[in-house]
């Protein structure tokens, strides 16, 4: 998926805080946590994927149960085909840096990312970049999300430690990192180091 | 800055009197850590000097310590430590070295102020530690090293011997090495000469270890700066120790002075000693014998009603003094004069080591002791008062060394004995004491108070550290590095001499490589060539 083609989607929704992109086929929606990215002109943004939905195109429209008589679930989009047209799958990004003239910024950008921008899933490369300083986590934990905040910070580190070099290493630094965020509140942080372990 | 990149944590708070509070890095781990050791604190300014006093732990939520977390999963507890759990140091800043002018000029000088906040703290380097305590040279010598390093830490003798030094701790805890590695220091590198009272035999020709095996003492190692003399010339002869001196005491050399110390061993009472006084006035120098034989007669009743002196008090005093005729070292009158004998020695630059052979009751050793801690005293005093007035050389400083201290320091008599006034008149007539003792809390709290320099093996009475402890900054910091001594080779100097107080692990003291250590580099090569000179001369 990400690695024939990087690009995952296209914005539809976007403020300060976030973007809603929407994907271009259904059911292709980055995974939960990782990180992406759109350009516009000469900033990039950066999003971690905190959310994703899969709808009727019309809102006032709900699908109604097809499969009484076909034999699979595949068979069901098969003899409908009209319903890969009818739904729709979207994704949604909390923004946590951006990128101005090369240089890499873990904090919010002065303006929101522009409707019909592409969105794209981050290489390899610029996701190590990204999780070089951990200072993004501040803003996972802070932000009131329909995720739980330690389930988006754990599936996140998850992801970033499995491109570095040595993901203990990556991953007790970032647990000292939300040792020091959540010094306040053993039990979130238990939780989130509980989701933490491989 | 640092040579030794050992970063330990930072300053987060504390105050000048009770020491800063130093949080540890999550590298550093609190069980390599340990009481006594040395650190630096890198201030703004200057750099400070200190030592560990205390560590503990720390949490930054209080629920931890309620629910504690699953430690047995190694993520876990690697990614708590440090930061939701932390450790401590407590630091003692001693001295400030480098940063300023004075210390450039004068070395190390005691803190006046603390470093400001998250200064950094890395463990002292072998340069810091040498730069606070100096390196060996002809006035230092070297006693020990720190706790887990190499460097020396040295003792400036000429210093120390113009105090009265203490040198306390637990029997066992290694006291008795611990003075001969001083006292061979004080034979190489002060101009003092050395009195000293050998209780157990230990210091003259050799001591035993406490593995039982035996090592050299003094006279064997610097046959020609030390005599040895005896008062059991019997057991040293056994012993085959070769002795200079044999001590004997006439009764007529006893005054009535020497009674009041041995009030205590003898079980004399008050009425007892005043008879004593009142004997010797009416009987001169023969008071003792004279005493000892008055029988129990009309005459001596009358005797008694006209000095008066109450009949049980009579008989008191007559069984303590029938104590002192058993010693077999007292004649009814000596040929030889010790005092002078002694004196003789000190004034030749020698040492003079008194050996109690088997006379080892307490009772032998406060009489002799003091009787001639105090004609020797009074020599000196006269000596120095005609050298202050003649502007003729003084006599050699004189260092007198004392084993069960308290018996003759005890608050009760230290005002009225010889060793309570040396104490603490101290250097004016160049006559100072080592004093050896393991209860320093008998010691009267004056005389503590004036030692210069305390040497303190491991101690675990809470009365016998306070008082050794008496009067010191940072008393109950020292405290607990001083309870925690290991019970072998590890003392805690503090004082006059050195700069800061230092816990040092002893010099190796026994193995024949240990020996060749002490004895002066190229002493036998210049012997040699001595007499190789002389024997050209004479071609």
């Amino acid at each position: 998926m990400a690695e024939l083609t990087s690009r995952v989607g296209e914005i539809i929704e976007a403020s300060t805080t976030d973007f809603v992109a929407q994907c271009y086929q259904l059911y292709q929606s980055p995974p939960l946590g990782s990180l992406v990215k759109t350009t516009d002109e000469s900033v990039a943004l950066y999003g971690i994927v905190y959310h994703a939905t899969t709808a009727s195109l019309e809102p006032g429209r709900r699908p109604i149960a097809r499969g009484r008589d076909e034999a699979s679930e595949a068979e069901i989009y098969r003899s409908s085909p009209q319903l890969l047209k009818l739904l729709r799958t979207e994704f949604s990004a909390l923004v946590v840096g951006y990128r101005e003239k090369e240089k890499l910024y873990r904090y919010l950008p002065a303006k929101p990312a522009r409707i019909h921008g592409f969105v794209h899933l981050c290489p390899a490369d610029e996701v190590r970049e990204f999780s070089q300083s951990l200072s993004f986590l501040n803003i996972l934990l802070n932000t009131h999300l329909p995720v739980a905040a330690e389930e988006l910070v754990a599936a996140s580190l998850r992801q970033m430690s499995q491109l570095c070099a040595d993901p203990h290493v990556f991953l007790v630094a970032a647990g000292k990192e939300l040792a020091i965020l959540l010094s306040g509140d053993f039990n979130r942080l238990k939780a989130i180091l509980g989701r933490l372990r491989q | 800055m640092p040579e030794n990149n050992e970063q330990l944590g930072i300053v987060i708070s504390g105050s000048l009197n009770k020491g800063v509070e130093v949080r540890l890095d999550s590298a550093a781990s609190v069980e390599d850590m340990a009481v006594g050791r040395y650190v630096t604190i890198e201030g703004e300014k200057r750099r400070f000097f200190g030592m560990i006093t205390d560590i503990s732990l720390g949490v930054i939520d209080q629920k931890l310590t309620l629910t504690p977390p699953d430690i047995s999963d190694p993520f876990m507890a690697e990614v708590l430590a440090g930061t939701s759990v932390y450790a401590t140091l407590h630091v003692l800043p001693m001295l400030t070295i480098g940063g300023g002018v004075t210390e450039l000029i004068e070395g190390p000088q005691p803190v006046k102020t603390v470093a400001s906040h998250f200064s950094r703290v890395n463990l002292a380097s072998q340069r810091d530690v040498e730069l606070v305590f100096g390196g060996e040279d002809e006035r230092k010598f070297y006693i020990g090293t720190p706790l887990d390093m190499e460097t020396r830490i040295c003792l400036d003798l000429p210093e120390l011997v113009k105090r009265s030094n203490g040198i306390f701790g637990k029997s066992g805890t290694g006291k008795t090495f611990l003075t001969r590695i001083l006292l061979i220091g004080m034979l190489q590198k002060s101009a003092a000469v050395n009195l000293i009272f050998d209780m157990h035999s230990e210091y003259g020709w050799a001591g035993t270890s406490e593995g039982g095996r035996a090592v050299k003492a003094l006279k064997q190692l610097f046959p020609e700066q030390v005599a040895v003399f005896t008062l059991d010339e019997e057991n040293s002869r056994r012993r085959k120790v070769s002795t200079d001196f044999v001590v004997k005491i006439g009764y007529d050399e006893i005054e009535a002075e020497d009674m009041v110390l041995l009030r205590q061993t003898l079980n004399l009472t008050e009425p007892a000693i005043e008879a004593v006084y009142q004997l010797s006035r009416r009987f001169r120098r023969d008071w003792l014998l004279s005493t000892l034989q008055l029988k129990d007669s009309e005459e001596t009743r009358e005797l008694l009603k006209e000095l008066s002196i109450h009949e049980s008090t009579f008989q008191n005093l007559q069984r303590g003094l029938a104590t002192i005729r058993r010693l077999p070292f007292i004649e009814s009158h000596a040929s030889t004069n010790a005092v002078e004998a002694i004196l003789d020695h000190l004034d030749r630059g020698s040492n003079v080591v008194l050996e109690f052979g088997r006379y080892r009751d307490i009772t032998a050793y406060i009489l002799v002791a003091n009787m001639l801690t105090r004609r020797i005293y009074a020599k000196y005093q006269e000596r120095m008062e005609r050298a202050m007035g003649e502007d003729i050389a003084p006599p050699h400083p004189l260092v007198i060394t004392i084993e069960e201290a308290h018996r003759f320091l005890n608050p009760g008599i230290a005002s009225q004995t010889i060793f309570g006034t040396i104490a603490r008149e101290m250097r004016k007539y160049n006559v100072t004491l080592l004093v050896i003792d393991q209860r320093p809390s008998g010691i009267d709290d004056e005389v503590m108070s004036q030692l210069g320099t305390k040497i303190s093996c491991l101690l675990d009475n809470e009365r016998d550290i306070d008082s050794v402890l008496s009067g010191v900054s940072g008393k109950s910091e020292l405290k607990s590095v001083l309870a925690r001594l290991e019970s072998r080779q590890q003392a805690l100097i503090f004082g006059h001499a050195v700069p800061m107080p230092v816990v040092v692990r002893t010099r190796e003291y026994g193995s024949a490589d240990s020996y060749k250590d002490f004895l002066p580099a190229g002493a036998a090569e210049i012997r040699k060539q001595a007499e190789k000179d002389i024997e050209e001369l004479w071609q």
